[in-house]
């Protein structure tokens, strides 16, 4: 019921000392305001950050080999060594917690100098990559024309390619299509089997990935005579494994394969993205701890700032209210009345430091959206709908328990001590 | 309408008890027009406030139209006060953010009136004070004389059966006062039961009875020289 004399009475209160009541709200105000701010901003730092990531195998690790640098069974140190064909397969037989492993062999090209892919009169440098079907899981591309890479084309070694979007830019016309084509890699006729674009442009291993071709391993190191030699390997663990021990198990085998010594540490080594990934997320749960901590704090300093002035606000109409109790107000009116007003100024100051606050970022937002830039440090800031409604809702509660102590306190004290008050 | 059988009322200061009221017996009958003197710490205000149900006595019984005041709750007191009992101030007590309508109003809004009804009847009491067409302006626009007279208004609106009058012309000049207590004298030939407490000779004299009170007991109890010849002697059972 909307009650005119409730609401009077409210803003006369509020009205009779202004920089009071304003500064009081502005306590509230700035509360929610800082907490909304930084929860979105740490929302578009982690945006940022795992947009960085996206799309990508979080729990993945990468592993190479490099020349030794300790002299090991009768081999000197500096010797260069190379992952086989049968390092996969001892690799699944032997580590259990291996999820996937994608072995990969750079077919070299697309350094800009030399037109390794040509088509008609077209041609182009490209990176080639000899693949396993399991990369799709690792580092996923989007399939715009035919299909990826499958088991058969690695077991037969069909000489199939799968190529990057700019690839079918360079060598085809717009409405060509690619697939079933035939285009000639290094001399040798390949014939396209999909049209890739990569999902996530931020992470690659050297060259554009738009820029590159996929082969079946097993076609590369046969048609360009590399034996079986594997590149690298990528490998990604399963979920409730340890990422870092099933790295050491990894490392530990293909050293004692490759006859490199055990203590090793340069001759194969690696990168652990589930390490990095987590040490991110760790961080990002530190940031969001951190940001409720001070916001819950200044959002409550305003409370108690709230209460603290409701308080002000009883003892200095004491006597108004022992008069509105001579003329027969029962206590429960006066409690409502007290809490509706600090209900009231906390809801209002909140709301506009609430509503400020996710306009400023919308406006940040838009600047940057403007920008457009691709590798950004801030991206999307913003809060959760239900984040922003739950710091309304503990607004109003904390209102209304702001008021509490104030109006039972005017209501503890007997009428006729209130109405002698002068 | 007001029965007080030995009544006792304490207060505490600090260590000390400081005893009152010792034992009043007092009987208004409906329809009187009562004041209640004596000097500072004689106790009547006290009394006052115990018959306003703003206080609790100790001991002893108080009826108030047959109904016995005894350890009510708050709101129960909050509900007699508004259903019984007008009060007038000798500050006036008006409520400063309120204009005068809405001032005489206040009563009717803790019984649930609805604003367009109450502010009606506020300007019907206003008129009767000869104030209607003051009922928009604030109080501080208003001098003692028409605050008192508005506070009357604002005291008389709830329809109740007592007006409580704490030295209502105490900040007032002669004149005004006794334009109030014209007022007052004419509420109470309406058939409303009028109590006022006073420190000025000539206020009570202007009632039908005076209650002496001293140390917290009733030192006298009589009917001033006017009204006794003006009366027929009509209150002289109440005289001791």
């Amino acid at each position: 019921m909307f009650d005119l004399d409730k609401w009077q009475e409210i803003f006369a209160a509020l009205r009779k000392n202004k920089m009071r009541t304003f500064l009081t709200a502005f306590g509230v105000f700035w509360g929610i305001f800082m907490l909304i701010i930084m929860l979105g901003s740490g929302r578009g730092l982690q945006n940022a950050v795992f947009e960085n990531m996206k799309d990508f195998a979080t729990n993945s690790i990468f592993v190479w080999s490099q020349p030794t640098s300790e002299p090991y069974a009768g081999f000197p140190r500096g010797r260069r060594f190379n992952f086989r064909n049968d390092d996969i397969a001892a690799l699944r037989n032997n580590i259990p917690e291996i999820e996937i492993i994608a072995p990969r062999l750079q077919g070299g090209g697309g350094s800009a100098s030399v037109d390794n892919v040509v088509r008609g009169l077209q041609s182009g440098a490209f990176t080639v990559n000899g693949d396993y079907p399991e990369w799709n899981l690792i580092d996923p591309v989007r399939m715009r024309e035919g299909r990826f890479l499958n088991v058969i084309d690695v077991e037969q070694s069909r000489k199939v390619a799968v190529i990057g979007d700019m690839v079918k830019e360079a060598l085809f016309e717009d409405d060509e299509d690619p697939v079933g084509e035939y285009i000639r890699i290094n001399g040798i006729y390949f014939q396209v089997v999909g049209v890739f674009s990569p999902l996530n442009s931020n992470m690659s291993f050297g060259g554009d990935k738009a820029q590159s071709i996929f082969i079946p391993l097993s076609t590369l190191q046969r048609t360009y005579n590399y034996g079986d030699i594997v590149g690298w390997f990528a490998f990604t663990i399963k979920k409730n494994a340890d990422a870092a021990v099933v790295d050491q198990k990894i490392k530990d085998l293909l050293k004692a394969r490759h006859r490199v010594a055990p203590h090793d540490q340069q001759a194969i080594t690696g990168f652990n993205l589930e390490r990095e990934f987590k040490k991110i997320s760790g961080l990002f749960t530190g940031i969001d701890i951190l940001v409720w901590i001070v916001g819950i704090g200044t959002l409550l300093a305003g409370v108690i700032g709230i209460s603290n002035i409701m308080l002000i606000v009883v003892k200095e109409r004491t006597k108004e209210i022992g008069i509105q109790r001579a003329l027969g107000a029962t206590p429960l009116k006066i409690i409502s009345q007290i809490i509706t007003e600090s209900v009231f100024l906390t809801t209002v100051a909140g709301y506009f430091g609430l509503v400020l606050a996710v306009f400023l970022l919308e406006v940040v937002n838009k600047a940057l959206s403007a920008n457009g830039s691709e590798n950004m440090i801030f991206r999307n800031p913003g809060v959760d709908f239900n984040i922003a409604m739950a710091a309304l809702a503990i607004l109003i509660v904390s209102g209304a328990l702001a008021g509490l102590m104030p109006a039972k306190r005017a209501v503890s004290i007997k009428p006729i001590d209130a109405l002698r008050d002068e | 309408m007001i029965t007080l059988k030995n009544i006792h009322k304490s207060y505490t200061v600090g260590l000390n008890s400081l005893h009152v009221l010792k034992g009043l017996d007092l009987e208004i009958p409906k329809g009187e027009l009562v004041s209640i003197m004596g000097s500072s710490g004689s106790g009547k205000s006290t009394l006052l406030n115990i018959l306003g149900i703003l206080d609790n006595h100790d001991e002893g019984e108080y009826f108030l139209d047959g109904r016995k005041i005894d350890k009510l709750s708050e709101t129960k007191a909050a509900l007699l006060r508004n259903e019984y009992i007008g009060f007038v101030f000798q500050s006036f007590n008006l409520i400063s953010f309120k204009n005068a309508m809405e001032n005489v109003a206040l009563p009717l809004y803790y019984k649930n009136v609805s604003r367009k009804k109450r502010n009606k009847i506020a300007l019907e009491y206003l008129d009767k004070v000869g104030l209607k067409e003051w009922a928009e302006h604030m109080p501080n626009e208003l001098s003692g004389g028409q605050k008192q007279r508005i506070a009357i208004a604002r005291s008389l609106i709830a329809n109740p059966k007592i007006i409580l009058a704490d030295e209502p012309t105490g900040a007032l000049d002669s004149t005004t006062s006794y334009e109030v207590m014209d007022i007052l004298k004419q509420i109470n030939k309406e058939g409303i039961t009028v109590i006022i407490v006073t420190h000025e000779t000539d206020i009570a004299r202007m009632t039908k009875r005076v209650i002496k009170l001293k140390d917290g007991i009733i030192e006298a109890d009589y009917i001033p020289e006017p009204f006794v010849h003006a009366n027929d002697g009509l209150l002289v059972e109440g005289v001791r």
